[in-house]
């Protein structure tokens, strides 16, 4: 009781520290990438602290649900966060909701933020919602598949179970089942994150914007939980993909030594991971809205050849 | 002791009820009177049905008891076993409702309407579905069951002056024949087979039977019993009828009158019958994987509410027909264990979709009671004047989609461990089929989510859009009660969800050999395990107590900055236009929109813009658009079938001359033939 406490203590510390770090993180190095100087690795801390500081409008057409999206997609981000192993194989919630636990919070915060963007009244905010829902909703199956694949493999869908298989067959992640599970869930992560080629964090063109779009009458305090959130859902993502396919470095306990190790190679991969998404997002142009389903289409075949593939060489 | 409590609280709810309606009929003459009898009663009636549900629940060996007809041959055979006090207790709480809840609605038909029928009817569809989940004998259950096809018929068509009405209550009627009829030949197979209509002695009249009869006997109940639990493609007249019933029948039909399905998919399958042919766990949950996926895409196109849930019914039938696949699936495949599993996920999810089904069904009758309309597109900003209404809605979408930590939840978490439990289990390429048909139910959760936000935002959120012609008020406090008990039942069976999974240990045990609810708590009584060594876990009572936890903090934050400087109210972003009215709202058309056209092959979407403007295109003076989706099954499938049967017919009429001589002639034939074969040793 007390441990799990204490776990879940640190858990969060870390959770909230990092995820700003890696959303500024990646902006930098798009921005070093297109030959822009950029904002530096800590701009989303002062941004929040910023927001923090700051006053709110809001709109008068709204109801209650406006002010609570904000603290549904905090929280459930947070949880999601605790649930999930970062360091070391065993998360301090994880024996609480396994990986559909943590998919289904996700989509409890989304469906929130969902209703916060319908409630301004605003076609904006309307516009972002059905975006929003749409492409989460053709995104699920994928990412379920390519869960599904691993889960099989572990025989669980609780996350620590999952990341103690992985640990114990590291160079698992050469199997195809493996590769093509990951790539499935690559995309999703994209689409999930509100990333190019599927949307544009940093863009407020109005007709584009999806994830934009739904929180544009956010203001002040409630607007940093949001993005608080949206970077810990990220981080969240992140952490799914590289612990479950790459368990390097893993710790199986919780020393003082285990944890250090543990987190130097967590980050290092957190950090490659970045990278990569950055260079997806640098080379890639922005879909068309009606082409995303397509894009979501194959990670959907990614998934289920993982499946097959799973079922070829077990 | 035990015993005769079960079989006296159901032999008084079975008096409250029949009580309620004779005396309901005896008093049409004075409306207000019949309104609190036939609430009142039914009431009762549901409150002595919990009692004998939670009592039978409990004791776990079946109760048989039979009452005499006073016609040879045939008593009134009745079992109180587990699997009756489950889909019993879902009906009492219903029950008890509505009934609370009826005791404000009907006051609107006061004068208007004849409520001592409308009394009657009620509660003798309390009443049949009550002996419908005891019956022991094939006889008193289809009599239980036709009894409540007519009088749902009754309550479908209460609007009779209605054309939609009358239309919708015809389709309904006819498709329940059809089942009826299927359920009576397959029952007809049985007892020829076992020599009696008794269902326990079909147990053992299944393995003498040829593999062709007993392909029969299935495919015959699951017709019969899947045409009246709605799934796709025999749906066609459940978004026709459930709607333009009064919305406190609405919830009953679409919360526990089409689990009678169910409850005779479970019965017949699971317990009469011994075993069913392997193939046919895989035909149930490829119908369950379509009906949920096709249901809740074509949830997602109306903007009629009541139409809405009503297509949600489709997809949840689905969700529940998918557990009961896996279950049939790993029965014959010879894992109790994991049968176990999915038919307490399918049960679980039977009772946790009647409890949400019905208590959104009478959110959207409060908002019809007090704004007139079932169309979103004219609804809007209803959270202000009904916030209760809005909140207890908001629950039940919560549920509906599945999310943590509500009873929805609970149940497609379940489903989810079953399916995935399935890979190992079957050989060859079926087994790649569980994780698929996993991958669709994570579509189906997902598209529901985005149809309730869609349902709930529209209609409570944001500014009203129609024009607002009567006073939009909250409704009466009865309405209240009855809605805030079922949103109570769905939080409660949400969080405490490994306390109630418990009590399933009786069922399993006596339809499958095995206690299974016991395998699936851990953790000192809060997780919920799927009962597989290092396997999945979840609770949802720490899941919540961790949300209320970290919202401390969250709060302090937003507390903190509050400190520093005012929240202002102001108007939101209009694009500079003079102040956001309801024409700048996105309706709901408009937010299924990427989901039609991604779904364009299977809507055929048609639509229609006719401008109107004097000097530039760029300035219509006005634009009438019109859009609607092609109904695929009415059109592919019935219509084809309907022209057959008209053509059929009048080619029938050929025989019927109107000639006195020819009519004698049948008669003769007739006579001759019969003869024949009575003269036949």
């Amino acid at each position: 009781m007390i441990e799990t406490i204490v776990k879940s203590g640190m858990q969060l510390v870390l959770i909230l520290l990092i995820a700003p770090f890696l959303s500024s993180m990646i902006k930098t190095l798009k921005a070093r990438l297109q030959t822009r100087r950029g904002p530096d690795v800590f701009q989303t801390y002062r941004d929040i602290f910023k927001l923090l500081r700051k006053g709110m409008v809001i709109p008068e057409t709204t109801s209650w649900i406006f002010s609570a999206a904000p603290y549904v997609v905090f929280v459930t981000a947070i949880l999601v966060g605790l649930m999930i192993p970062m360091t070391t194989t065993h998360a301090p919630l994880s024996l609480f909701g396994g990986v559909l636990a943590v998919v289904y919070l996700l989509a409890l915060g989304r469906f929130f933020l969902a209703l916060g963007g319908l409630d301004t009244g605003s076609s904006f905010g309307g516009m972002g919602s059905s975006r929003e829902m749409t492409i989460s909703a053709i995104a699920e199956p994928a990412m379920m598949l390519a869960i599904f694949t691993v889960a099989l493999s572990a025989n669980s869908t609780n996350l620590s179970e999952m990341a103690k298989v992985a640990v114990s067959q590291s160079w698992k992640f050469l199997a195809p089942s493996q590769m093509l599970a990951f790539s499935a869930l690559f995309i999703v992560l994209i689409a999930e994150t509100g990333r190019l080629p599927v949307d544009n964090q940093d863009t407020h063109l109005e007709l584009t914007m999806i994830h934009e779009a739904m929180i544009l009458e956010y203001s002040g305090p409630y607007l940093a939980l949001i993005e608080w959130g949206a970077s810990i859902k990220q981080l969240v993502l992140m952490t799914l993909l590289v612990n479950t396919f790459f368990p390097f470095g893993l710790s199986s306990d919780w020393t003082a030594r285990g944890l250090a190790q543990g987190f130097l190679y967590y980050f290092a991969k957190l950090l490659v991971l970045g990278c990569f998404i950055a260079l997806v997002e640098t080379s890639n142009a922005k879909l068309r809205l009606f082409r995303v389903p397509e894009l979501l289409m194959i990670a959907f075949i990614l998934g289920s050849l993982a499946l097959i593939s799973t079922f070829l060489f077990i | 002791m035990s015993p005769f409590v079960v079989g006296a609280s159901f032999a008084l709810s079975v008096a409250s009820y029949s009580t309620g309606a004779v005396a309901c009929l005896a008093s049409f003459r004075r409306p207000a009177l019949a309104r609190h009898i036939c609430c009142i009663a039914a009431l009762a009636g549901a409150g002595f049905g919990a009692l004998a549900a939670v009592l039978g629940i409990l004791r776990g060996t079946p109760l048989r008891f039979s009452v005499s007809s006073g016609i040879p041959l045939f008593s009134y055979s009745f079992s109180y076993d587990a699997l009756a006090g489950f889909f019993n207790l879902a009906l009492a709480i219903l029950a008890a409702a509505v009934s609370v809840y009826s005791l404000s609605y009907l006051k609107e038909f006061e004068g208007k309407r004849n409520i001592g029928f409308f009394g009657f009817l009620f509660n003798v569809l309390l009443l049949s579905l009550t002996i419908t989940f005891t019956a022991a004998d094939a006889f008193l259950f289809l009599t239980a069951w036709e009894v409540m096809a007519l009088a749902a018929y009754g309550l479908v068509t209460y609007y009779h002056e209605d054309e939609e009405t009358r239309r919708a209550g015809l389709l309904y009627i006819i498709m329940a024949h059809i089942d009826v009829g299927c359920l009576l030949l397959g029952f007809a197979l049985l007892s020829q087979a076992s020599g009696s209509t008794e269902f326990a002695s079909f147990h053992g009249a299944v393995a003498q039977m040829s593999s062709a009869r007993q392909a029969a006997v299935f495919v015959l109940f699951f017709l019969g019993f899947g045409i009246k639990s709605g799934m796709i493609p025999f749906h066609i007249w459940l978004p026709a009828a459930h709607p333009v019933a009064p919305s406190n029948i609405s919830a009953l039909l679409s919360g526990i009158v089409i689990k009678t399905g169910i409850y005779g998919m479970v019965r017949i399958f699971f317990d009469s019958l011994g075993g069913v042919p392997s193939w046919a766990g895989l035909l149930v949950l490829v119908v369950g994987v379509v009906s949920a996926v096709l249901g809740v895409l074509y949830a997602l196109m109306e903007h009629d509410l009541k139409r809405l849930l009503a297509y949600h019914s489709i997809e949840n039938i689905g969700i529940i027909l998918m557990g009961l696949g896996a279950a049939l699936i790993f029965r014959v495949e010879g894992h109790p264990q994991l049968a176990g599993l999915a038919l307490i996920a399918a049960i679980f999810h039977t009772l946790n979709h009647a409890i949400f089904k019905c208590l959104l069904f009478l959110g959207a009758g409060s908002v019809l009671h007090s704004t007139g309309t079932r169309n979103m597109e004219e609804l809007g900003g209803l959270i202000r004047p009904m916030p209760v209404t809005a909140f207890c809605f908001l629950i039940g979408a919560v549920a509906i989609s599945g999310l943590p930590p509500l009873n929805g939840f609970v149940s497609e978490w379940l489903t989810y461990q079953s399916l995935l439990a399935g890979f190992g289990v079957t050989g060859g390429l079926t087994r790649i089929l569980f994780p698929m048909a996993g991958s669709m139910l994570a579509l189906t959760g997902a598209l529901a989510a985005a149809c309730f936000v869609k349902a709930f935002a529209i209609t409570f959120l944001a500014l009203p859009r129609g024009t607002e012609s009567r006073q939009i008020h909250e409704s009466p406090r009865p309405m209240l009660i009855g809605m805030g008990f079922l949103t109570v039942a769905c939080v409660a069976l949400g969080l405490g969800a490994t306390w109630f999974l418990r009590t399933f240990d009786a069922l399993t045990e006596q339809l499958l050999g095995q206690s299974v609810g016991n395998n699936l708590i851990s953790g000192n009584g809060l997780v919920l395990s799927a009962g597989i060594p290092h396997g999945g876990t979840v609770s949802t009572a720490i899941i919540a107590l961790g949300l209320l936890i970290l919202l401390a903090p969250a709060a302090l934050l937003v507390w903190m900055a509050a400190q520093r400087f005012a929240t202002k109210r102001g108007p939101a972003w209009d694009c500079g236009l003079p102040g956001l009215s309801k024409e700048n709202e996105y309706t709901a058309t408009a937010f299924s929109k990427p989901l039609r056209m991604i779904f364009s092959a299977l809507y055929q979407p048609r639509r229609e813009i006719q401008a109107v403007f004097d000097v530039s295109p760029y300035f219509p003076k006005e634009i009438h658009f019109e859009s609607e989706i092609e109904p695929t099954f009415e059109k592919r499938l019935y219509d084809p079938l309907q022209e057959f049967i008209v053509w059929f017919s009048s080619r029938m009429r050929a025989i019927q001359a109107g000639s006195i001589h020819a009519y004698l002639l049948y008669i003769f034939v007739t006579l001759i033939l019969l003869l024949l074969f009575g003269a036949r040793p």
